[in-house]
């Protein structure tokens, strides 16, 4: 009985031991969900959710505190995506934060532009180029598409050009006889009563 | 003879090519406008080396190759720099790309770039490659990889054999066949040069056993120039024979894996008239500005190969086949098989055309509604890179791409055997199509976001560090300030210093004003001669 008392006291400090030092050597820094949350997001940085910027956003999901369909930039692809992360169930956009549109780039108009670098201040990532009284312009290839420059700007010269397609970023429509949209599939696989008449 | 091997799947088809294999390859006469998209090959865009109303001549180059995976493009006949504008290209999504328009000023004077080498044996390995990539030359066979860059191979993986594929599998193309027949000799000089180019000690010519007159005619040339290195080698005729990993495995029995290229496994694969471009490059100095294009179908009037100048507008090459025949609705470049329908016939000819095929509906399989996938299988077993298609369908139509990469759909070669033995009709490939571009779309979009994280972090960065550049800034005049208190306090009051400081300026103005006045008084009479103190000397 003693020895068995014993034994069993011995082995809960050899392994709490273990434990402890595991957890301390191995400690995670960070969240590791945020970060494959923020993977799944579209960096446009435009707040559209809600919180400043895609990492927020992403701790937020990741801490529960807010719904996966909140990303109007990503749109269905990335509720879609972070439904698949997380296990739970995809919703649709929610309106209110914006609907999913065609990628585009801001564009300055230099003729109007008086070089106020309030534009500057807004871009999240550093794309505009100008200086005070200098004509400002955009960087496409770096340009999220976020529209943050276009309320700051007092002569109302910056535009959102939507980005065309080229032979090289050209994508083939999927055949005519697999039209539901991935959401209602989704859904209706995954729910008891489907969704709409998802199956055209 | 050497033992030849089987590839996986496959189908038989109709050959359809004595339509157009009858009649020698005609001369396209020149048409006055020509279109040259500066993307005519795999890999980065040449880059315009002329201006908009510049004259050039026959064969000068117009756009230089810009990265080591790239060619060079050539005017086809002389004449004017007209425009370098977006304008359509022949392409699945009939989107415009960036072109050089020439309009030609009908002498056709040759500007030959460079001097035709008739010793190519004097040149370096490395010469000759450069010569390749100066003179544009790109696989012919459909690809389009420039040669230069397949030739440049590691030297610790040196090249045994270079295979020269003519197996023309598809239906309908011929224009391999009639380069052979026609011009088997500039195949054979560009195969050895091809040998000498890359170290190569033997060179299979692997040719569909239905076309006998091309293989006698290769067996011919290669008797003619005496070299034992040569041997043609006739494979059985099963669609897609003329695949380079099909073609590689037929002739050597190596299979391909993914993710390595022949090259690793001391193989060379060219396309037969890449090879007879390679003679033209080297030998006689000419750039790569025509190639031969099958014109046929039931659809077409006259069908034949014909010699035509890249940038022609393909509606002439069409006139010069006789035309259309009434009621046909669908003009492919390419095969059957793995061709695409052109949206009009406006566009230019490229080094990728190697066959413009007009058909009518009856021409073709009947169209019927695709049906559901009862998982036969028969699609797996005439793949012939033994995928799975209905596992790879069922993927793609699902959209979980994640998916279809396991399952290897960029192995997938688009040879479109599968859809052909579907019993239910399923168009296969193009979910296989659609699956590739999402995912490549979703690459690109993924990188695009990376990089605007990182940006997004470096602008955070960047706000902290003037926040606290600022921050710094001020506390440091505050402590100064502080500091300048604290040694006034000891002092004194500084309200009292500051009306001492007060106190003495205004003594200063006063006594200054004082001394003004007082040397007015003693110097009226000078006026007109002024004289200077000692301090207001200049």
């Amino acid at each position: 009985m003693l020895t068995a008392v014993l034994i069993f006291s011995a082995l809960a400090i050899v392994f709490g031991i273990i434990l402890g030092v595991a957890a301390q050597k191995f400690r995670v820094e960070g969240n590791p969900l945020a970060d494959q949350i923020d993977e799944l997001l579209p960096q446009t940085q435009c707040g559209q959710c809600g919180y400043p910027g895609c990492r927020p956003y992403a701790e937020a999901i990741a801490r529960g505190e807010a719904p996966i369909n909140q990303c109007p930039p990503g749109g269905e692809a990335t509720i879609i995506a972070l439904a698949d992360l997380l296990g739970v169930e995809p919703l649709p956009l929610d309106p209110e934060r914006g609907e999913e549109k065609e990628k585009a780039v801001a564009v300055i108009d230099e003729n109007l532009c008086i070089g106020c670098t309030l534009c500057i201040q807004a871009c999240p990532v550093d794309a505009i180029l100008g200086a005070a009284k200098q004509m400002h312009t955009v960087i496409e290839s770096e340009c999220t598409g976020c529209e943050l420059c276009l309320p700051p700007c007092p002569v109302d010269c910056i535009s959102m050009k939507p980005i065309k397609p080229t032979p090289d970023t050209y994508k083939w429509p999927l055949p005519e006889s697999a039209s539901p949209s991935v959401m209602g599939r989704k859904i209706a696989r995954r729910s008891a009563e489907p969704v709409g008449e998802s199956k055209a | 003879m050497i033992k030849l091997y089987d590839f996986h799947g496959g189908i038989h088809l109709p050959g359809k090519k004595s339509l157009s294999n009858n009649t020698p390859i005609q001369q396209l006469a020149c048409s006055k406008r020509l279109v040259l998209p500066l993307q005519m090959h795999i890999g980065e865009p040449a880059r315009p080396e002329v201006g908009v109303g510049e004259h050039v001549g026959k064969g000068q180059r117009l756009a230089r190759p810009d990265g080591f995976i790239s060619a060079a493009i050539h005017a086809p006949t002389s004449g004017t720099v007209v425009a370098i504008e977006s304008l359509p290209i022949p392409h699945p999504s009939g989107l415009s790309a960036p072109c050089i328009v020439i309009e030609a000023d009908g002498e056709d004077r040759w500007e030959k770039p460079f001097e035709p080498w008739d010793d190519y044996q004097s040149h370096t390995p490395l010469e000759i490659r450069q010569r390749l990539r100066d003179a544009g030359v790109v696989g012919l066979g459909g690809a389009v990889f420039p040669t230069a860059a397949k030739l440049a191979v590691p030297p610790d993986r040196p090249i045994k054999t270079l295979i020269l594929n003519g197996a023309e599998c598809e239906p309908y193309i011929t224009c391999d066949d009639r380069v052979m027949r026609e011009r088997a000799d500039q195949i054979i000089e560009g195969g050895r040069i091809l040998l000498h180019a890359s170290g190569a000690e033997r060179c299979l010519i692997g040719v569909e056993d239905n076309k006998p007159e091309a293989i006698a005619s290769l067996q011919a040339a290669i008797k003619a120039a005496e070299d034992t290195r040569f041997e043609v080698v006739a494979v059985p005729t099963r669609y897609p024979a003329g695949g380079e990993r099909q073609l590689i495995l037929t002739l050597t029995g190596i299979e391909i894996p993914r993710n390595r290229h022949a090259t690793d496994y001391g193989l060379l694969c060219q396309n037969v008239a890449t090879a007879a471009s390679v003679y033209r490059a080297v030998v006689l100095g000419e750039p790569v500005i025509s190639r031969v294009v099958t014109v046929t179908g039931e659809g077409i009037n006259r069908p034949g190969n014909f010699e035509v100048r890249i940038g022609t507008p393909i509606s002439d090459v069409i006139a010069a086949a006789g035309g259309y025949k009434s009621g046909v609705d669908r003009l492919l470049m390419g095969g059957p098989m793995m061709g695409f329908a052109l949206a009009d016939d406006t566009v230019p000819v490229v080094k990728a055309t190697n066959c413009l095929l007009a058909l009518h509906p009856q021409d073709r399989e009947p169209e019927q509604p695709p049906m559901p996938c009862i998982r036969c299988g028969q699609c797996a077993e005439a793949c012939p890179v033994n995928l799975l298609p209905q596992q790879l369908y069922w993927y793609s139509r699902a959209k979980d791409l994640d998916r279809t990469r396991e399952y290897h759909i960029f192995d997938c070669i688009e040879c479109g055997v599968c859809a052909a033995v579907c019993p239910a009709h399923i168009p296969l490939v193009q979910y296989f199509r659609f699956a590739k571009t999402e995912i490549w779309a979703s690459e690109r979009e993924r990188l695009k976001a990376n990089k605007a994280r990182e940006r997004h972090k470096f602008h955070q960065e960047r706000i902290a560090r003037e926040k606290a550049e600022r921050e710094a800034m001020l506390a440091k005049k505050r402590a100064a300030l502080a500091a300048k208190q604290t040694n006034q306090s000891q002092t004194g009051s500084d309200k009292s210093a500051i009306k001492d400081e007060i106190a003495a300026a205004m003594a200063r103005v006063k006594a200054r004003k004082a001394a003004a006045q007082t040397k007015k008084a003693s110097e009226p009479a000078q006026v007109g001669s002024p004289t200077y103190t000692e301090s207001e000397k200049p």
